[in-house]
C-alpha cells in the first residue's frame, strides 16, 4: 500500500476542508475496518486519510423519548448495542450492529462507515431503512439531509460529493405498537458476510391485531440495500396473519434483483429473501406486541 | 513520501514513543519497530484475531488500527498480561487445560478472553463462544479453549473479594 | 453437554509418567507471547522480501522487466528463477516429482511458464515490506496466455492426457463378488480443494554470509527437508546451509513443503543483508499447496447377511500443476476397515492448472473415506442393518490383509466399533424433525523411518534431550515423558530442545503422526543408554561390577550391599568428578508405526428453509494405543474433528472464470469459528501397539478421517438426501432438498 497523509481534525469545518482534496485522492477514516482492508488489497489508493473520530459532533450519541436517536457517524457499533435506551427503542439496530464482524471489529467499526462504504450487504443499512433514518451531511456548500434509502447509489458508491461527509444519522422515535427486526443468513454463524439480509418494521393498531404500516428492506440482493416498498405497503390495513406475511414475502422476493457470486446464487438469494422476510416480520410483530401499551 | 509521525502511547504500563509511517498498522509497529512479537499476524484483514490487543479497555484487531491512531492510547499486549507473581489465571488455565496446540492463536485468545472476564466474570459457554468468534484457532476445535475460559472465570470470581 | 476431561494424576497401567496430563514444556512461553514463531525475528540490517505472483492460470513468460522495481528508492535486490542455479543446470523431470528439488524450484519461482494463478514469478528485497510490495507491482511481465486445464477429472486416460500416474490394487474377482451380492450400491462423489488453514502464514528469514554460509530461520515441519531443497536449488553443499527452526503456528502437512527459504537466501546473497519474507494470507491461499480435490466412484455389494462381497473403487485426485496428489493415500486406505475378498481399486493422479497440492492431515484419506463410508451407510440402509452392525460384520482383525496386501499386526477395530455401538450417544434419543445421526469409521496406516536423539545428564539430575524433530503441538512433552518414564524422573526434568540442522543428526519431517512414536523410541533408547552408563558409573564409585547395580524408581542400588544407595540426582552431581559427564547419541530404527483407527458419532439438525446444518452433538473415538498424554490426544481428536467439520460443511476453494482463486481470505474461506462447533466429546480406547515398548499408536491424523462421512451420513438421516459433493453448504443442501421435493 502506498503511503499517505494522515490527518485528524477536531472540528467539522476543518474536516470538510481537508476532505476537499483539490485533486488529491482523499477519504474519511472512521473505524477503518473497511477502508484499511480495501487499501491493503490495493482496491484503490489514497493521498490522504481524514480521521473523523476526533470531531465531537461525530461521537454524539443521544437517545431520548422526546427526540429519537441521533447517532454520530463515528460512533462504533459497541456503543450502539450496549446502550440500554437503544436496546429498548431500536432493537433492530442492536440486531444489526451486533452482527457486524467480531467483538474486535465492533470496537472500531461504525454504523456511519458501514453506510458510507455502501456495500450491498452492509448489515446496518436495511435496519436504518426500516427505521426511517435520515443522513445529516456536511460539505463545502453547507449542510443537507438525505433519506437513508437514497444514500447508496451502487456497490461502494453513495451520494456524497467531494468534500462532503456524513455527520450523523437521525432516527425518529418509534411509535407505540411498533416493532422491528433485522436478520441475515450466513453460512457461518458469525464472522461472515450476509448472503441475504432482511429488515422489517411494523406499526400495529391499538388492538395489536391489524398492521397499519410496514417497511421491509433487503440487503445483498441488489446493487444497493433496497427498500421493498410494495412488500411493506401491501401489509397496510391487513390482519397480522400468516397469509399476509406470506404475501409480503412473495412481494419482497419479486423486489429482489440478486446476482450469483461466490457467496450465493441468485436463486438461493431470492429464496432466502422469502424465508427471511417471513422471519423478520414474525419477530417485528412479536416485538410490537411485547412493548408496553400506550 | 509523507515522512514519519511521532506517536506517544502507553503500552503495558510503560510510556512508549515511536516514529511511524501513516500506512503502518499498530500490529506492524508493535512487532517490527517495538519487537513485541507476542502479538501475531494471521491474516492482516480482521478475520483471525491473532493480532488482538486491548486498547483503551476494548479488544481490537491491531492489524486494523493505524499506528498513528494509537496516539494517546493505552494498550495492553500479551507481554503485559502476566503479573509479577506469575501467570494470569487465564494463562494458567490455558496451560493446565491444554487449550493450546501450536500456540499461534493463544495470545489473541488470552487477550480477548481477559477483556470478556474483566467485564463478565460469569460468562457462560454460549457467551464465551460468541465473544471469541473473532479469534480463529485451527488446532484445538475450541473445546479446551472454551473450558479454560470457563475455568479461569470461576477462579477469578472466587479470588475477587 | 458432556464433559470429557478425566483428570489422571497418576500414569496409567504400569506407568508413572506416561498417561499423565503433565504441563507442556513450551507452554509458559506460548501463553506469555515469548515463543518465537516464523515471523517473530528481527536483526540489524534486515531487509523485507515480497513476491510477485501470476494473475494467469497458465501462460508462457516471454520476458520479465525488473528495471522499474529496481529503481524504486529502498529496493535493494530482485530475484527471478534465473537466479536459481538448479534451473540453469538441470532440466525438469517429473519422475519422483513429489520430493524433487527441480520441481520445487519451479514451484517457488516460475521459469518460462506460470502454471497457476498465484504462481510466484519474481521477488524483491527492500528496506520495508511496503516498499518491497510496491516494487513488485512495478515489475513488468510479458505473458502469453495458454489454454487452461482446470477440470482434472481423470476421465481421459489416453496417452498425452493429463493423468500423471495410475495406481491399481486388486484382490479376488470383483465380477464374481458382485454376482454373490444381494444389494449393490453405486455412487459418484466429489470433494473440492481445501486448505490446511494454519493460522501462521509461511515466513522465512535468510542470511547469506560473505563466507558462503547460509543461515535460515524458518517455520517448517522439517528442517532437514528445507536444508536439502535449499542447497540443491542454490547449488551449494548442504553443509553450507544451516536451518534454525522457529515455532510453527500450525502445519497439518502444509508446512512440509517449502516456498520462501531459497528465495530469501538468494535475495540475501544479492543484497548482502539478511532478508525476511512473510506471506500474506492471500498468498497462503493462492500460492501454497492445498489439499486435493477428488472425484470418486464406488460400487459395493453385500449379501443378505451383510458380508461385503465386492468393492470397486475409482479415484481421481487433482495434483495441481505438478504431479504428486495424495491419491495413493486414498486408494490404499479407503476400504481398510473392511475385510473384502474381491476388490479393484484404481487411483489416478491428475494434473491441472491449479496450485501444486500438499499433504493435509492424513493425506488423501478423508476424501476416500467420505466415499466409502457414505456407500457403507447406504448398504446398511438397503440391507435394513444397523450401520455399525454392518461394519462389525466385515471388521478387519489381526492377520487380515490391508488393501496393499500387508497383513494387519495386532489391532482391535472390533473393540472400537463395539465401544461406539454401546456408547450412550449412539442410543440417545434424537427427537424432533430435521435431525439425524451419522457414524463413520476410518483406518490409517503409518510407515516409519527411524529417529536420532542426543541425551546429556546435567549435574542437577535433569536431562537434556536434543532432537531435530519439529514440535507442532506438544511432542517436546510427549517425547520427554517417555524418557522420563525410563529414567524414573518427572516429565519436567527431561528438557527437550529442538535444535538446528548443524546440531543434530539428520531427522525426518514431522509428518505421518510419527514424532511421539518414533522420537519416543529414540528417547527411550537414549534413556536406556544413559541408564547403562549411569549404572556403570555407580558401579565404579562403589567398586562393584556393573551387573550388580540395579536401577528402579530413580534410585541406584547395589544388590550385593543394600547400604549402597544413590538417587539419580545424587549420582548426576558426582559425574564431573568421577570421569566426566554422561552423554549419548542414538539412532532408533523404526519398528513400523502400524495402523490406527478412529470413529465418529454425530448428530445434526438442518434448517430446511435455509439448508444450514447445525452440529448438535459430536463424539469422536480413537484407538490411541497407550495415550502418552491423554489431554493432547483429546486435543488432536477435537482439532481434527473441527477441521473435518469445516471440510464437510463450509470449506472449499472457489475459482474465477479465469481460474484464479476467488476466496483468498478467512472471510470467504470459512474455517469453523467457536460459534459453529459444539464441545467435542472424546473417547480414547487403548489397544497397545506391539511395535512400541509402551504400546503407543499414532494419533495425529486418523481422527480427521471419518468426520466428512459421519457428518454427511447424519445429514442424510436428517433430510433423506445423500450429499455426494462436499462441502454440504447451505446452498447445496437447499438445492438437494428442492430436487428431492420435485421428485416426490
Ligand atoms: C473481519 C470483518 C468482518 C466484517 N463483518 C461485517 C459484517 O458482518 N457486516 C457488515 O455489514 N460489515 C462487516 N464488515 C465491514 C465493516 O466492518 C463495516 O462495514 C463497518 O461498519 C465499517 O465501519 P468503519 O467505521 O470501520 O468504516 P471505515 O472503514 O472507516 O470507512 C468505510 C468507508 O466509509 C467512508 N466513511 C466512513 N465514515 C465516513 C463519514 N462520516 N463520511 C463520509 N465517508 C465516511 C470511508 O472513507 C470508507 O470509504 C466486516 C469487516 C471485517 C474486517
Ligand atoms: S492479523 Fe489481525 S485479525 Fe488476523
Ligand atoms: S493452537 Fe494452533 S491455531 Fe490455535
Amino acid at each position: 500500500m502506498q503511503d499517505f497523509e494522515y490527518v485528524a481534525p477536531t472540528t467539522l469545518e476543518e474536516a470538510v476542508r481537508l476532505l476537499d482534496g483539490n485533486g488529491l485522492k482523499v477519504k474519511a477514516l472512521a473505524g477503518g475496518t473497511d477502508i484499511l482492508v480495501q487499501l491493503r488489497a490495493n482496491r484503490f489508493q489514497v493521498d490522504r486519510l481524514v480521521d473523523i473520530k476526533g470531531i465531537p459532533e461525530l461521537n454524539q450519541l443521544s437517545c431520548s423519548e422526546a427526540d429519537g436517536l441521533t447517532l454520530g457517524a463515528a460512533v462504533p457499533c459497541y456503543r450502539v448495542y450496549e446502550d440500554e435506551r437503544i436496546a429498548r427503542l431500536y432493537p433492530a439496530l442492536v440486531d444489526a450492529t451486533s452482527l457486524i464482524g467480531s467483538i474486535q471489529v465492533q470496537s472500531r467499526g461504525t454504523v456511519g462507515g458501514n453506510l458510507c462504504n455502501a456495500a450491498p450487504s452492509g448489515d446496518s443499512i436495511p435496519a436504518l431503512i426500516i427505521l426511517g433514518a435520515t443522513c445529516e451531511i456536511a460539505g463545502p456548500k453547507g449542510r443537507r439531509t438525505v433519506q437513508v434509502e437514497r444514500f447508496c447509489t451502487g456497490p461502494g458508491r453513495n451520494v456524497l460529493e467531494p468534500g462532503e461527509m456524513l455527520v450523523s444519522l437521525k432516527l425518529p422515535l418509534p411509535k407505540a405498537n411498533s416493532g422491528a427486526h433485522f436478520l441475515r443468513f450466513t453460512p457461518r454463524k458469525e464472522m461472515d458476510i450476509a448472503v441475504v439480509g432482511v429488515g422489517a418494521s411494523v406499526l400495529l393498531d391499538d388492538a395489536r391485531q391489524r398492521i397499519l404500516s410496514a417497511r421491509i428492506a433487503l440487503g445483498a440482493v441488489a446493487p444497493t440495500p433496497l427498500l421493498a416498498r410494495e412488500a411493506g405497503d401491501l401489509l397496510a390495513g391487513r390482519e397480522a396473519s400468516e397469509a399476509a406475511i406470506e404475501e409480503a414475502a412473495k412481494a419482497a422476493r419479486a423486489a429482489a434483483r440478486p446476482i450469483t457470486d461466490i457467496r450465493g446464487t441468485a436463486r438461493q438469494r431470492t429464496h432466502l429473501v422469502g424465508v427471511l422476510t417471513k422471519r423478520a416480520l414474525g419477530t417485528a410483530i412479536a416485538r410490537a406486541k411485547e412493548g408496553k401499551k400506550p | 513520501m509523507t515522512g514519519r509521525t511521532h506517536v506517544h502511547t502507553s503500552i503495558n504500563d510503560t510510556d512508549v514513543d515511536f516514529l511511524c509511517e501513516s500506512r503502518q498498522s499498530l500490529l506492524e509497529v508493535l512487532r517490527d519497530v517495538l519487537w513485541l512479537f507476542g502479538t501475531k499476524e494471521g491474516c492482516n484483514d480482521g478475520n483471525c484475531g491473532a493480532c488482538t490487543v486491548i486498547m483503551d479497555g476494548r479488544i481490537v484487531d491491531s492489524c486494523l488500527v493505524l499506528a498513528v491512531e494509537a496516539e494517546g492510547k493505552t494498550i495492553t499486549t500479551i507481554e503485559g498480561i502476566a503479573q509479577a507473581e506469575g501467570l494470569h489465571p487465564l494463562q494458567q488455565a490455558f496451560l493446565e487445560g491444554d487449550a493450546l496446540q501450536c500456540g499461534i492463536c493463544t495470545p489473541g485468545f488470552v487477550l480477548a478472553a481477559k477483556a470478556l472476564l474483566d467485564r463478565e466474570p460469569d460468562a457462560d459457554e454460549t457467551r464465551i463462544r460468541h465473544w471469541l468468534a473473532g479469534n480463529l484457532c485451527r488446532c484445538t476445535g475450541y473445546d479446551k479453549i472454551v473450558r479454560a475460559v470457563l475455568k479461569a472465570g470461576k477462579e477469578m470470581r472466587e479470588e475477587a473479594p | 453437554m458432556t464433559a470429557t476431561a478425566r483428570q489422571e494424576s497418576k500414569g496409567s497401567g504400569p506407568f508413572k509418567v506416561v498417561g499423565t496430563r503433565t504441563t507442556r514444556h513450551d507452554g509458559v512461553d506460548k501463553v506469555t507471547g515469548r515463543a518465537r514463531f516464523g515471523a517473530d525475528i528481527s536483526m540489524s540490517g534486515l531487509l523485507h522480501g515480497k513476491v510477485l505472483r501470476s494473475p494467469h492460470a497458465h501462460a508462457r513468460i516471454r520476458s520479465i522487466d525488473t528495471s522499474m522495481a529496481e529503481a524504486l528508492p529502498g529496493v535493494k535486490g530482485v530475484a527471478t528463477a534465473q537466479d536459481f542455479p538448479i534451473i540453469r543446470g538441470q532440466a525438469l523431470d517429473f519422475s519422483g516429482a513429489v520430493s524433487n528439488a527441480r520441481v520445487t524450484a519451479e514451484v517457488i519461482l516460475a521459469h518460462e511458464r506460470v502454471m497457476y494463478a498465484g504462481h510466484a514469478v519474481a521477488a524483491v528485497a527492500a528496506t520495508s515490506p511496503h516498499i518491497a510490495e510496491e516494487a513488485t507491482r512495478l515489475i513488468r511481465v510479458d505473458y502469453e496466455a495458454s489454454r487452461v486445464e482446470r477440470l482434472g477429472s481423470g476421465e481421459d486416460t489416453s496417452p498425452g492426457s493429463n493423468i500423471a500416474s495410475h495406481i491399481q490394487l486388486k484382490r479376488g474377482d470383483v465380477e464374481q463378488g458382485f454376482g454373490e451380492a444381494e444389494v449393490i450400491v453405486e455412487r459418484e462423489l466429489s470433494t473440492q480443494t481445501i486448505h490446511q488453514g494454519y493460522i501462521e502464514p509461511f515466513a522465512s528469514t535468510a542470511h547469506w554470509a560473505p563466507d558462503g554460509h547460509v543461515t535460515i530461520w524458518t517455520t517448517t515441519q522439517g528442517i532437514f527437508g528445507v536444508r536439502a531443497s535449499t542447497s540443491a536449488i542454490l547449488g551449494i553443499p548442504e553443509s553450507m546451509v544451516k536451518v534454525i527452526p522457529m515455532e510453527v503456528g500450525g502445519g497439518f502437512g502444509g508446512k512440509a513443503s517449502i516456498y520462501l527459504d531459497p528465495v530469501a537466501a538468494v535475495l540475501s546473497k544479492k543484497t548482502g543483508h539478511p532478508v525476511k519474507m512473510v506471506m500474506t494470507r492471500k498468498e497462503v491461499f493462492e500460492g501454497t499447496g492445498p489439499g486435493c480435490a477428488a472425484i470418486m466412484r464406488v460400487k459395493m455389494g453385500a449379501d443378505s447377511s451383510g458380508r461385503i462381497t465386492a468393492a470397486q473403487f475409482w479415484l481421481a485426485y487433482q495434483a495441481g500443476a505438478f504431479p504428486g496428489s495424495s491419491v495413493s493415500g486414498g486408494a490404499t486406505t479407503g476400504t481398510g476397515p473392511y475385510n473384502i475378498d474381491n476388490f479393484l481399486i484404481d487411483g489416478y493422479d491428475v494434473v491441472c492448472n491449479k496450485q501444486k497440492t500438499s499433504g493435509y492431515r492424513a493425506p488423501g484419506q478423508c476424501q476416500a473415506n467420505f466415499a466409502i463410508e457414505t456407500v457403507i451407510d447406504e448398504l446398511a440402509e438397503r440391507l435394513g442393518m444397523d450401520p455399525l452392525e454392518l461394519r462389525l460384520k466385515n471388521v478387519v482383525k489381526e492377520g487380515d490383509r490391508m488393501p496393499t496386501g500387508v497383513p494387519f499386526p495386532y489391532i482391535d477395530l472390533r473393540k472400537l466399533e463395539e465401544t461406539m455401538k454401546t456408547h450412550p450417544h449412539y442410543s440417545a434419543p434424537l427427537e424432533g424433525p430435521n435431525r439425524g445421526r451419522g457414524v463413520a469409521v476410518a483406518f490409517r496406516g503409518h510407515g516409519g523411518q527411524g529417529a536420532p536423539a542426543t541425551m546429556n545428564v546435567n549435574a542437577d539430575g535433569t536431562i537434556s534431550l536434543i532432537t531435530g524433530a519439529i514440535d507442532l503441538s506438544g511432542t517436546r512433552t510427549t517425547v520427554a515423558m517417555q524418557a522420563a518414564e525410563v529414567l524414573g524422573l518427572a516429565a519436567k526434568d527431561v528438557i527437550l530442545t529442538v535444535v538446528d540442522t548443524d546440531s543434530v543428526a539428520q531427522t525426518g519431517t514431522t509428518a505421518g503422526s510419527r514424532v511421539t512414536f518414533e522420537m519416543g523410541l529414540a528417547a527411550i533408547a537414549a534413556a536406556q543408554e544413559v541408564k547403562r552408563q549411569m549404572s556403570a558409573r555407580a558401579a565404579m564409585l562403589w567398586e562393584v561390577q556393573p551387573e550388580e547395580v540395579e536401577f528402579q524408581d530413580g534410585v541406584f542400588t547395589c544388590n550385593r550391599s543394600p547400604a549402597k544407595r544413590m538417587t539419580f540426582k545424587e549420582l548426576a552431581g558426582r559425574l564431573a568428578r568421577s570421569g566426566g559427564p554422561i552423554t549419548c547419541s542414538v539412532y532408533a530404527p523404526s519398528t513400523g508405526i502400524g495402523p490406527s483407527f478412529a470413529g465418529n458419532i454425530v448428530d445434526v439438525e438442518i434448517d430446511p428453509e435455509t439448508g444450514k446444518v447445525d452440529i448438535l452433538r459430536y463424539t469422536a473415538f480413537l484407538d490411541a494405543g497407550q495415550a502418552v498424554h491423554p489431554g493432547f490426544v483429546e486435543g488432536q481428536m477435537q482439532g481434527a474433528t473441527a477441521q473435518g467439520i469445516g471440510w464437510a460443511l463450509s470449506e472449499e476453494y472457489l475459482y474465477t472464470e479465469e481460474g484464479a482463486v476467488a476466496n483468498t481470505s478467512f472471510l470467504d474461506y470459512r474455517t469453523p469459528t467457536s460459534m459453529d462447533l459444539p464441545m467435542i466429546d472424546t473417547v480414547i480406547i487403548q489397544v497397545p501397539n506391539p511395535h512400541h515398548p509402551f504400546g503407543v499408536r499414532a494419533v495425529g491424523e486418523v481422527p480427521i478421517v471419518p468426520t466428512l462421512a459421519a457428518v454427511a451420513n447424519a445429514v442424510y438421516h436428517a433430510t433423506g438426501v445423500r450429499m455426494t459433493r462436499l462441502p454440504m453448504s447451505p446452498g447445496a443442501i437447499l438445492e438437494a432438498l428442492e430436487a428431492k421435493k420435485a421428485q416426490e
